[in-house]
């Protein structure tokens, strides 16, 4: 693989599975190293996604190259230089943290001696050498995740996916796996990051791609990503659902769009441009207008308020079934 | 700190094997890899293997004692001594469950999926199980056979008839081990297997020759139990060991020694191809 060929290209993957198709024609050029997130809520297709592009799952149709071979054709050799860490720790519980760690490297056909190695080095990096002897098994869900993680590392990978690793993490975990992703690609591996956290796409991404129904619906930094999605919203809470048609017409002046309301929770919310200075402007006229406000915010739009904005439409609940569809696959 | 990650001066693979012949030894080699993982599980997790024991010394004692008491050989000869090869091939049964229950696990954790993502020939998952549960099933002979020299078991035949007996009992052992493969491989739900395997392993020994002989049962029933792969190598391990058999003049009892063969290879041939097209089916 040159240096400018891109990592992972994926052209126009389909699976179907039934009546769903968890893939619909979903490209994808991701450069090479750097963190590049693919954002979706659940059943959009990411897990499919990655166990497609990591040889785990045959595509009804469509192409994909990871590190520059075919993922079906030279199958073999995408897996001599990948790296997954999935949802679900693919660990063997029953042995040790430690023998999971040589038995990964003797697979990988490393010397004993050199597996050995490779275990403690890794053992060490993720702070696991106190519960090394131990049953993976018995681990705590982070030691787990990190356990998981390390036995993805032991060849050091050009590519690795990251589905959702930090899916029921505790915060200091998420920052430890957060942290060594961001050290691996300092040191020139890819990382295909799965996610249905803004924040984390955001914290870890060069470049997102947001995909839904599995197709990519928008790509580009999280800059322009925001910048299309809207960047910060402002939520008014009134007393009196009656104010809301007054409160969504002083939302709306000092908005970049149009705001959203929900009578149910009596809110009026939309995307700003300039965070303080809409602040300002809606809590004085607010006041003004004698308008009873229960709350009055700023915050980061939610993935949904981003999905609106990017394909028009909310998450739709139905694709829930296709991420249980993927992880029986 | 990112040099650990990403630069590791130990972790230098060697080139995927590319000639017939290096592709042998690759997968030979992470065969090995997995045989070894299983028998770690043994190490780490004796409780399985502890009750599973626990069994077959059990029916060596009910059926031996309580109810061997009123039991009579049709040679003569003791009923103990009847029993045990019996309990020697039920006891490899039984490891059906076991295998199953492991495979559906691998399955069910996901930890399949990294074998499935690494450079690990696709052999090496079935091949290494199956190689773990042979010398598995070499320590249960081993204790079968303390325990039934304790309770006045012997062989009678030389050595050389006792060893032949052991290979065919560890032949059937690996015709089933192939079998709950492939079961662990369709059912993937560890707790499910487990709970299936006993209410079918449990009358395919007793409908056998293992306790009584198929002689005394009604006429289409005794047909089933003679015909039982079960009974073809029991027949002729009793026959190898010199302890007293059933006898009998059909055609399936007088060939038992020749069917003690062919019934496992069936199985094999069955049970082999169907479980590698399963496991790599796992990709659909």
């Amino acid at each position: 693989m040159t240096s400018t060929d891109p990592a992972i290209v994926a052209e126009g993957l389909r699976k179907r599975y039934g009546d769903n198709h968890a893939l619909d024609g979903l490209d994808l050029t991701v450069p090479r190293g750097i963190v590049y997130g693919l954002l979706g809520p659940n059943g959009a297709g990411k897990t499919t996604a990655v166990r497609s592009l990591a040889t785990l799952l045959r595509f009804d149709s469509g192409s994909a190259r990871v590190a520059g071979y075919d993922v079906v054709r030279d199958a073999g050799e995408v897996r001599a230089r990948i790296g997954l860490t999935g949802q679900y720790a693919a660990v063997d519980e029953t042995l040790s943290g430690r023998q999971n760690l040589v038995m990964f490297g003797r697979l990988y056909h490393l010397g004993a001696r050199a597996a050995r190695q490779r275990a403690e080095e890794l053992l060490e990096r993720f702070a696991l050498t106190d519960a090394a002897d131990r049953s993976a098994g018995a681990y705590s869900g982070g030691m787990r995740r990190r356990l998981d993680l390390a036995a993805s590392l032991v060849l050091a990978p050009e590519v690795l996916f990251l589905d959702e690793p930090t899916t029921g993490l505790d915060p200091r975990s998420r920052n430890g796996v957060w942290e060594a992703v961001r050290a691996l690609v300092e040191g020139g591996t890819t990382v295909l990051l799965t996610t249905q956290y803004l924040e984390e796409a955001d914290q870890l991404a060069a470049r997102i791609s947001v995909i839904d129904a599995g197709r990519a619906v928008a790509e580009g930094t999280p800059d322009q990503l925001k910048a299309a999605i809207g960047g910060d919203r402002i939520e008014v809470v009134v007393r009196d659902a009656e104010q809301l048609a007054v409160a969504a017409a002083v939302v709306g002046r000092a908005a970049s769009a149009q705001p959203e309301v929900d009578r149910d929770t009596r809110r009026v919310s939309a995307p700003v441009a300039d965070r303080m200075a809409a602040l300002t402007a809606v809590v004085g006229e607010l006041q003004r207008a004698g308008i009873d406000a229960e709350d009055v915010g700023l915050r980061r739009p939610t993935l949904d308020e981003a999905f609106l904005q990017l394909t028009g439409h909310r998450p739709a609940e139905t694709t829930d079934t296709a991420d249980t569809e993927e992880s029986a696959a | 700190m990112s040099a650990t990650l990403t630069a590791p001066p130990s972790a230098v693979p060697p080139a995927p094997a590319r000639t017939t012949l290096a592709r042998l030894r690759w997968a030979a080699a992470d065969g090995w890899v997995m045989t070894r993982r299983y028998m770690a599980h043994v190490v780490r997790a004796p409780e399985e293997v502890i009750i599973y024991f626990t069994l077959p010394i059990m029916m060596v004692l009910v059926f031996g004692y309580v109810f061997g008491s009123g039991m009579a050989v049709p040679d003569g000869g003791s009923y103990r001594e009847f029993l045990l090869p019996g309990v020697f091939v039920m006891t490899m049964i039984y490891g059906l469950g076991a295998t199953a229950t492991a495979v559906a696990f691998d399955v069910d954790r996901g930890v399949i999926d990294r074998f499935r993502s690494m450079p690990v020939a696709r052999s090496a998952l079935v091949v290494g199980r199956s190689t773990a549960d042979l010398m598995r099933a070499l320590l249960e002979m081993a204790t079968l056979i303390v325990c039934g020299l304790l309770v006045g078991w012997q062989w009678r035949e030389g050595v050389g008839g006792a060893v032949a007996a052991i290979a065919l009992i560890l032949l059937l052992r690996f015709a089933i081990t192939w079998i709950g493969i492939y079961l662990g491989l369709i059912v993937k739900n560890a707790d499910l297997v487990g709970v299936i395997v006993f209410p079918a392993a449990f009358p395919l020994t007793a409908l056998s020759n293992v306790f009584v002989a198929p002689d005394l049962m009604p006429d289409w029933m005794g047909a089933v139990a003679q015909w039982n792969p079960l009974s073809s190598t029991v027949a002729a391990a009793r026959d190898l060991f010199g302890n007293p058999g059933l006898g009998g003049d059909s055609w399936i009892v007088e060939h038992s020694l020749l069917m003690a063969v062919i019934w496992p290879l069936v199985l094999l041939a069955i049970f082999v191809p169907l479980s590698v097209r399963r496991y790599q089916r796992l990709s659909r």
